[in-house]
C-alpha cells in the first residue's frame, strides 16, 4: 500500500534522487510535499514572531504555532499541550533533562542507561555524572543485541535516580520491551526518560500509557524539518526541574536583581523559537497520521522479515543486531569480512544506494562488538523490497571487486 | 564506480613501500577514530631528502591506496617540496575527486607522512 509513497516525496520525483535507493533513514528522513508547502506558505502568507505582537498577523502566527503544539501531543497521546517543550533536536531535548535534572541529585546517585545507547543519551549523562559525582550504570546487551532481562534486577537499587534508554536502537534495530524496565524504575522511585529518536518514525508511542517523565525525538527524523526538536516532559517533572536556558520569552517577573520563570511549556523556551520548523513538524505528523500506523507498521514488518532474510544469506555478511523480527525494526548494521565499510558505502553510491558507513554515534557499541565501524541500511515507509535487492545486488558486487 | 579504478585497486592490493623502516629517522601516524582508519609513515632523511620510506596501516582501500601513491611519489624527494602537499596534491595522485567527507580517508596518509618530516599543518 504505501509502495506508491514515493511519490509524495519531490526529492524522489524531481530532485537528485530520482533514481536512488535511500537508505539511510535512521540519520534523517526525505521529506514529503506537505511538509514543504506548509512551511513555504507559513512564510509567504502568514509569518510574524510568536507570542508577542498584537497584530493579527502575530495573533495568527502564534495560533498556528500552538496548533502544531496540539498536533504533537496527540501524537505522543500526552495529557496537556504544556507538557510539549520545542527544542532543536533530540539532543537539545536530553541535554536539557540531564542537565536540569542532574543538579538535583546527590553524589552515589546512579544513572541508569543501556549498552545500547547513541551518543545523544550518553555523553551528557556521563558529563553530568562528572560533574556532580553520579555514578553511570549501563545494562547489558546479550550478543544478539537484545538487552539482557535476567540482570535487569542488578541494577536497580536505592540510589537510582534516572533510568534513561532508548526505545529502539539506531545501530541494531532492536526495540527494546520497555515495560518490565519502566515498572523496576517505578519501584525504585527512579525517573524514567525514553530516547524515541528512531521510535516515533516506526511505531505509535504513548507517554501516558508507558507511564514515563520524559521523551526526545527530533523532527528531521520524522519526515520533518531540521532544526526542531521535541521534549515530552510529565508535568509534575517539568515544574520539579530548573529552566535550561535562560533569557526572553521563558520568565515571568524581572528585575534588575532577580527573575521568575514563565508557567510550561515557555519555561523551556528561551528567544525566538525555530516557528516555520514548528509548523512543518505538525505537518509531517499530520502526514503519518493519514498513512496510519497500521500501514507503516505491516509495511515495515514486511520489509524487516525480507531483509533478514535476504542480507543472512549473504556470504560473510554479519548483522550486528537481531537475527529474528520480533521486537526489531528495519535498521541493519551490518560488516561484510574484507570490506571496509566506506568503500562499501562508496560502491554502493556508485550504483545509487545510499548507506551509512561509520560508528553511527554509538561508538561504545561498536566497541563492544569490536568493531570501529559498520555499514547501516535503514528502511522507512517509501523503501521497498526491490532496493533490498539492489543493496544485496551492490554488496555483492562490491565483494567481486575487492576479492 | 571511478573511486575503485584500476590504479587505486592496484595499489590496494600491491601496496608499495608496505612495510617496517627498521632505521627511520622520523615516524609520523595519523588515524581516524570515527571509521578505524590508520597509517603510519616511517622515513629515512639524508640531507634533507626522502632516501627510503615504508609505511603500514589498515582502513578502506582510499586510505590505504593512497599511502601507496604517496609513498611511490616522494621518495627521492626534497622534504621541502613535501611540505608544499596538500589535499590538491593527494587528488592529482590518486587521479579522481572524492567527496568532502570520503577525502579524509585519502588525506589522513599525507598528515601521517608530514608528521614523520616533522613539517607543521
Ligand atoms: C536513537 C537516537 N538518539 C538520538 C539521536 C540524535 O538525534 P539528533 O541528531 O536529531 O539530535 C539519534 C539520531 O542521530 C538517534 O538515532
Amino acid at each position: 500500500m504505501l509502495d506508491n509513497s514515493r511519490d509524495l516525496f519531490p526529492i524522489f520525483s524531481a530532485g537528485a534522487g530520482k533514481n536512488l535507493a535511500y537508505l539511510d533513514n535512521a540519520a534523517s528522513t526525505q521529506k514529503p510535499t506537505v511538509v514543504l508547502e506548509q512551511m513555504d506558505k507559513f512564510y509567504r502568507t502568514s509569518y510574524a514572531n510568536v507570542h508577542r505582537g498584537l497584530y493579527k498577523l502575530a495573533e495568527n502566527a502564534t495560533t498556528e504555532y500552538e496548533a502544531a503544539r496540539e498536533i504533537v501531543r496527540k501524537f505522543i497521546n500526552a495529557k496537556k499541550d504544556s507538557e510539549i517543550i520545542f527544542t532543536r533536536n533530540t539532543n537539545a531535548s536530553l541535554n536539557l533533562v540531564a542537565q536540569s535534572y542532574c543538579q538535583q541529585l546527590a553524589p552515589g546517585d546512579e544513572i541508569l542507561l543501556t549498552e545500547m545507547e547513541h551518543h545523544a543519551n550518553l555523553v551528557p549523562w556521563q558529563q553530568m555524572a562528572q560533574r556532580y559525582k553520579l555514578k553511570v550504570r549501563y545494562l547489558p546487551i546479550t550478543t544478539e543485541g537484545r538487552l539482557d532481562e535476567k540482570k535487569y534486577d542488578d541494577y536497580f537499587n536505592s540510589r537510582t535516580r534516572v533510568v534513561s534508554l532508548t526505545a529502539m536502537s539506531n545501530v541494531l534495530g532492536t526495540v527494546p520491551v520497555l515495560e518490565p524496565l519502566i515498572a523496576r524504575a517505578k519501584a525504585a522511585r527512579s525517573r524514567v526518560i525514553i530516547d524515541a529518536a528512531q521510535a516515533v518514525a516506526h511505531f505509535p508511542v504513548d507517554v501516558q500509557k508507558l507511564g514515563i517523565d520524559a521523551l526526545a525525538f527530533s523532527g528531521h527524523k520524522i519526515f520533518g524539518p531540521t532544526g526542531i526538536g521535541v521534549l515530552y516532559g510529565q508535568e509534575e517533572f517539568l515544574n520539579a526541574i530548573p529552566p535550561f536556558e535562560y533569557g526572553s520569552n521563558m520568565i515571568d517577573q524581572v528585575t534588575y536583581e532577580a527573575a521568575t520563570w514563565s508557567p510550561l511549556p515557555t519555561k523551556f523556551e528561551a528567544g525566538t523559537p525555530p516557528i516555520a520548523e514548528v509548523i512543518g513538524l505538525g505537518a509531517a505528523l499530520e502526514f503519518i497520521k493519514r498513512l496510519g500506523w497500521p500501514v507503516i507498521c505491516q509495511h515495515e514488518a514486511d520489509l524487516t522479515a525480507y531483509g533478514l532474510s535476504v542480507l543472512l544469506k549473504v556470504k560473510s555478511l554479519k548483522i550486528i543486531g537481531p537475527h529474528t523480527p520480533e521486537n526489531r525494526g528495519p535498521i541493519f548494521a551490518f560488516t561484510v569480512d574484507g570490506v571496509h565499510p566506506h568503500d562499501l558505502a562508496s560502491v554502493l553510491d556508485s550504483v545509487e544506494v545510499a548507506v551509512r558507513s561509520g560508528h553511527h554515534c554509538a561508538l561504545p557499541l561498536h566497541s563492544k562488538f569490536g568493531l570501529t565501524a559498520s555499514t547501516r541500511a535503514s528502511f522507512t515507509i517509501y523503501n521497498t523490497k526491490q532496493e533490498i535487492d539492489r543493496l544485496v545486488e551492490g554488496i555483492k558486487q562490491t565483494q567481486k571487486l575487492f576479492s | 564506480m571511478d573511486l575503485y579504478q584500476q590504479n587505486i585497486l592496484d595499489h590496494y592490493k600491491n601496496p608499495r613501500h608496505h612495510g617496517l623502516l627498521p632505521n627511520a629517522t622520523g615516524r609520523g601516524e595519523a588515524s581516524n577514530l570515527a571509521c578505524g582508519d590508520a597509517v603510519n609513515f616511517q622515513v629515512k632523511l639524508a640531507k634533507d631528502k626522502i632516501t627510503a620510506i615504508a609505511w603500514s596501516g589498515q582502513g578502506c582501500v582510499l586510505s590505504q591506496a593512497a599511502a601507496s601513491l604517496l609513498a611511490e611519489n616522494v621518495i627521492g624527494k626534497k622534504r621541502e617540496m613535501v611540505s608544499k602537499y596538500n589535499n590538491e596534491t593527494m587528488i592529482k595522485l590518486l587521479e579522481i575527486t572524492p567527496g568532502p567527507n570520503r577525502l579524509r580517508c585519502a588525506l589522513l596518509s599525507l598528515d601521517a607522512l608530514k608528521k614523520a618530516l616533522q613539517i607543521c599543518g
